[in-house]
């Protein structure tokens, strides 16, 4: 989240798409109740279904899976034909004025640069023209038709009303609505708040879902504003703790890149990752990359790490591929893969087509499983008749289970989608010989490193010179690894030297041994340790930030700043700069949350996301990230285009991409990796003519609590949903069993017949969607029943890889 | 579910004697509020927790309700309506369905036992086990068809509105738990005060016909709703104007005397027979014999 859950009490204006926060958010979706019952606000939902969200809103639109950037795209064009957008926010806070490169072009499905047979983009002729200066060039008037503003405009206005109900079914004076409904927010003293989560991460074109939506809240002057913001409400208790430690291959821990083959040098690899600011005046934050850098390297191996050896840079992988999660079990597939260690993870259930997953897990020598339950992956290998089919007798892996403590049976830190870090306490022992997941990496690593110590082996100095500080080297406690997490100084930290007197001593503002206060404080010559540059400051000298219960709200405005620690630095609402005006007076005064005082941004709400000393006249930018200091509506980053565009799902039930007819070869997001062998999987819309969508239950969470039988009493056995025509059509009663398939596998569960699906026109023809909750499985206490994922197409999102389980085609018949 | 040896006790089933009343608690109402409520079954979870009740792993039977049905074990659920009270508008209305607490509880009025219902002062209606001959009257006495009586123990069960928590001054725990809000407690006086502004704010949302749902009926119940469609109480299997069924009425009312004659005419006459005929021998030897089994 951009905010936070309690800040949602302070919108007018609640949006949620992709994503049913009511069903899978039901704790925070308080703040929604909050602010329709006091501040009036409205809630207006848009989804395939009427969930559980709509149950409770003002105003309700269907709109047919895998459509969202149509949808959003008329949005756009709404807000844009009908001059309804905050006009000086935008001036002021996107790179709206700015120019774009000559040779930039969109045609027919393809933005320049395009390579069928890579199926990318070389991006030359994406992005900002450049002045001799070195900076932006940019047209104030934002007539010049290469302004960001203008192409923006000019690629949106084919998103037209007619156009958006054919492709996304939603019928045009709904969609209408909607665009007047959210519109109303462009006034000054208006905010709304969008809640997203799964829905619209989930698909080839996720990281572009959110960026549209991104866009609509900046036109709309939305973002670093009390009640607005891009808000992801995150699926598990601490999910946003693992993005953040960055538990993955494409990033070090606080959104590090990680080095690739490319990066052979430190240099190199800090170059490139160090911006010069793009605009007069920019702060361009991320120019202290080299300084969390190096402090993470100290954090990993302490007094090993020197100038010496470039900070052992060396020791540090160099990413040659993709190790995303399709990626991995791709290679897994290919049999390239020999071990898995499998931690608070059950693919076989969680990864789409389960026969491909089981084929791959076939493939291993040996698979380790980390976790508190018996998780389906555990039992791959078992044979549960028509739910797991396999023969045990032709399968060698060999499978080894360690039970862990789950989450109330050990200490520790949660993070949660407001990126509040909370300590919490053991509630009781974990049972029998269930150990924290810690105990068992660090027995495995001391185990390791004897063995490098005694047989040696290619490259032991990693595991050799690891940092390993604990007290007890076998059992690492969460106190030690938070306070490593957030640093320490080696050596002392000095105070910038006075541009006044640069000879005169400086002060030592922290001394060496002492907790960094703040990641502001980071030093690149390796004087200072820390884990994750953006969770400093959360556990400093004073103690444990995380563990603050105070639950005041000095302001009324939802702030609760001692309450935990939230990441960056305790601020609560991020880019907080843009709730101001160009003078630095809040846009809304009865939202006064950072305010110019004349000298300073200090003693508003929140903390300012902001040099606190740099006034307004200086023209520094509300997005301090950005070496252009302004937020981007022309994202050169996005790997399918700069400008978000509809591309239908993998499976489509149109088959044709209805912004480009013209063009087979961009019905689907051109730039989404498909490996060989899942292309052939895809079904036709011929053979599988409904539009299915995945989702989670209220009563469930994910696998886990089926295990549980108290959520297994409110929600006992598997079942797919589907609106009444299509049942009438199908001869589908409520209450019977039928048999889903898709080109990949197939389901049989208890068919829920509703109202609350409808078919929905889509270019002449009526698509009929099916509903299909994922929590049940072939471990646990609730009835058995067949794993979701048997059904879901092998593709991810061109960006991040997130899997496409939101939109994928189907048949449906009676059993 | 039990007697707590309250002082508190304004009426009980099938007893003539006076309540034990010396002690007197305000009156309590829990509110639920239909539109905050999401149906996400936490409160439903929290009543099984609370009263350790575990109920049967039921099925799915085409529907969200879960378990489809009040039971013996499951004191109170969600129950999910799909409707259309205009043309074309879809709503789905969740409400809480359990124990209403009526103010003049039809339960306590047919039920024969003596003490098995007790009413406290605070409105609550609660079933006491040790009392209770599991007869059914009691389902028969409800207008919202509330008690189940299990087939393991032949006893009555329904909410006890947390008569053991509320009666240490902490609010139900379904209260508790709501995520959204939708359920409040406090003072009847209070609740139908915040139920009627609340009323009001979902009649300006554009629910015209939005209230509370109290129905004098019953004489008003300590369980009430915010509807947001109170003239159709019905859409969501409300009765619209819940009364005692005339048959209770009528066997505590016009039968009841007639049957206490008869009970008196009984005892009466037997008093003459044994006077008359002298005292019924029983079968001694049949008894006795059974006496004389080995122990």
């Amino acid at each position: 989240m951009t905010n936070s859950w309690t800040d949602i009490k302070n919108t007018d204006l609640v949006l949620i798409m992709g994503g049913n926060a009511a069903e899978a958010h039901p704790c925070g979706f308080k703040w929604v109740t909050e602010a329709m019952q006091h501040r009036k606000a409205k809630l207006v939902v848009v989804d395939p279904r009427f969930t559980r969200s709509a149950a409770v809103a003002d105003y309700y639109a269907p709109i047919r899976v895998g459509t969202d950037i149509a949808f959003l795209g008329g949005v756009i064009n709404y807000l844009l034909t009908n001059d309804k957008i905050h006009r000086d926010y935008v001036k002021l806070n996107t790179d709206s004025t700015f120019l774009v490169k000559e040779g930039f072009a969109f045609d027919n499905g393809f933005f320049s640069g395009y390579n069928e047979d890579k199926r990318s983009y070389d991006k030359a002729t994406w992005g900002y023209q450049l002045g001799e200066d070195g900076y932006v060039k940019v047209d104030d008037s934002m007539q010049d038709p290469q302004c960001v503003f203008q192409q923006m405009k000019k690629h949106y206005s084919r998103y037209t009303p007619e156009l958006v109900s054919k492709i996304t079914g939603t019928p045009k004076e709904q969609f209408l609505k909607v665009c007047e409904l959210m519109a109303g927010t462009a006034a000054t003293n208006k905010v709304m708040t969008i809640c997203y989560a799964l829905g619209w991460t989930q698909h080839s074109v996720g990281s572009q879902n959110i960026r549209t939506m991104a866009m609509i809240q900046l036109l709309l002057g939305n973002m670093g504003r009390p009640g607005g913001g891009i808000n992801a409400l995150r699926g598990h208790a601490n999910v946003q703790g693992i993005t953040d430690m960055c538990a993955y291959s494409e990033v070090l821990s606080g959104y590090l890149g990680a080095p690739t083959d490319a990066d052979d040098t430190r240099e190199k690899y800090l170059a490139a990752r160090t911006p010069k600011p793009l605009r007069p005046n920019q702060m361009a934050f991320s120019q202290n990359f080299p300084k969390w850098h190096t402090s993470l390297m100290k954090a990993y191996y302490g007094a090993a790490a020197t100038p010496e050896n470039d900070f052992a840079y060396d020791w540090v992988p160099k990413r040659d591929g993709a190790y995303d999660i399709l990626a991995m079990f791709e290679r897994m597939h290919q049999g390239k893969i020999n071990g898995f260690i499998c931690q608070g993870f059950n693919p076989l259930a969680a990864v789409p087509n389960k026969k491909k997953l089981s084929a791959a897990f076939i493939k291993l020598k040996y698979l380790v499983i980390m976790d508190p339950l018996e998780t389906e992956t555990s039992e791959f290998w078992k044979n549960y008749g028509p739910l797991n089919d396999v023969d045990p007798t032709k399968i060698q892996t060999e499978v080894f289970r360690f039970p862990t403590s789950c989450f109330a049976e050990e200490t520790g830190s949660f993070t949660n989608s407001s990126r509040v870090i909370s300590w919490k306490e053991k509630a009781v022992d974990p049972p029998g010989e269930a150990k924290p997941d810690s105990e068992i990496m660090a027995r495995l690593f001391i185990k390791l490193r004897e063995m490098y110590a005694k047989e040696g082996g290619a490259l032991p100095e990693p595991i050799a010179g690891l940092s390993w500080p604990y007290i007890n080297a076998n059992t690492p406690s969460p106190m030690e690894v938070l306070r490593e997490i957030n640093g320490r100084a080696i050596a002392d930290v000095l105070a910038p030297p006075d541009p006044k007197d640069p000879k005169a001593p400086r002060a030592v503002v922290v001394k060496a041994g002492e907790q960094m206060p703040n990641f502001a404080l980071l030093q690149a010559d390796g004087s200072t340790s820390c884990g994750n540059w953006i969770y400093a400051g959360c556990w400093t000298q004073a103690g444990n930030m995380t563990a603050r219960r105070d639950n005041a709200d000095p302001t009324g405005l939802g702030v609760f700043p001692n309450w935990g620690f939230a990441w960056p630095a305790n601020r609560r609402i991020l880019y907080n700069r843009a709730s101001a005006d160009a003078n630095g007076k809040p846009w809304d005064p009865s939202r006064k949350y950072l305010a110019w005082n004349g000298t300073s941004w200090a003693g508003g709400a929140d903390i300012p996301d902001m040099r606190p000393d740099a006034a307004p006249e200086q023209g520094v930018g509300a997005f301090i990230m950005n070496p252009e200091g302004v937020a981007r509506l022309h994202a050169v980053g996005m790997n399918e285009g700069p400008f978000p565009e509809h591309y239908e799902p993998f499976e489509t039930p149109v088959g044709v991409n209805l912004m480009c007819p013209t063009n087979p070869k961009a019905v689907s997001n051109p730039a989404a990796r498909v490996y060989k062998g899942d292309l052939e999987a895809f079904g036709k819309k011929e053979e599988f003519p409904y539009a299915a969508t995945t989702y989670r239950l209220t009563e469930h969470l994910h696998y886990w609590t089926k295990h549980s039988r108290s959520n297994a009493i409110v929600q006992p056995s598997p079942f797919v949903e589907i609106g009444e025509e299509l049942a009438k059509e199908k001869g589908i009663k409520q209450g019977d069993q039928v048999r889903v398939r898709s080109n990949r596998g197939e389901v049989i569960a208890a068919c829920v017949v509703t109202k609350r699906m409808k078919g929905l026109d889509v270019n002449g023809k009526k698509v009929h969607h099916v509903g299909i909750p994922i929590h049940w499985g072939f471990k646990g206490v609730t009835h058995n029943g067949y794993l979701a994922n048997a059904l879901t197409p092998f593709v991810g999102d061109a960006n991040s890889q997130t899997p496409e389980f939101k939109a994928f085609l189907v048949n449906i018949e009676k059993v | 579910m039990s007697s707590l040896q309250s002082q508190d006790v304004v009426a009980r089933s099938a007893t003539t004697t006076p309540s034990p009343s010396v002690r007197s608690t305000p009156q309590i109402a829990k509110l639920i509020d239909e539109s905050k409520c999401i149906g996400c079954k936490a409160c439903q979870v929290a009543c099984m927790n609370w009263n350790d009740l575990r109920d049967d792993i039921g099925e799915n039977i085409g529907v969200y309700d879960n378990p489809a049905d009040l039971t013996p074990s499951s004191w109170t659920v969600m129950k999910f309506f799909e409707v259309e009270p205009e043309n074309g508008s879809l709503e789905w209305l969740i409400r809480k369905d359990g124990c209403m607490h009526c103010e003049d509880p039809g339960c306590l009025k047919a039920c024969p036992a003596p003490g098995a219902i007790v009413k406290y002062s605070n409105g609550i209606v609660d079933f006491i086990s040790e009392n209770c001959i599991g007869c059914g009257y009691c389902v028969k006495g409800c207008p919202f068809d509330v008690p189940r009586i299990s087939a393991k123990d032949n006893k009555a069960y329904k909410c006890t509105l947390c008569s053991d928590r509320v009666g240490v001054g902490l609010e139900p725990a379904c209260v508790k738990t709501c995520p959204t809000g939708a359920i409040t407690f406090g003072s009847k006086d209070d609740m139908v005060t915040y139920g009627e502004k609340r009323a009001g704010e979902l009649q300006e949302r554009g629910f015209k016909n939005a209230g509370l749902y109290n129905p004098q009926g019953v004489g008003g119940t300590h369980v009430m709703y915010v509807l947001k469609h109170a003239d159709r109480p019905e859409l969501e299997d409300l009765p619209a104007n819940p009364t005692i069924s005339p048959m209770v009425s009528l066997w505590k009312g016009i039968a009841k005397p007639l049957a206490v004659a008869g009970m008196v005419g009984a005892v009466v006459a037997g008093f003459f027979h044994y006077m008359k005929v002298g005292p019924v021998e029983s079968d001694e030897k049949s008894e006795g014999a059974d006496e004389k089994e080995p122990s």
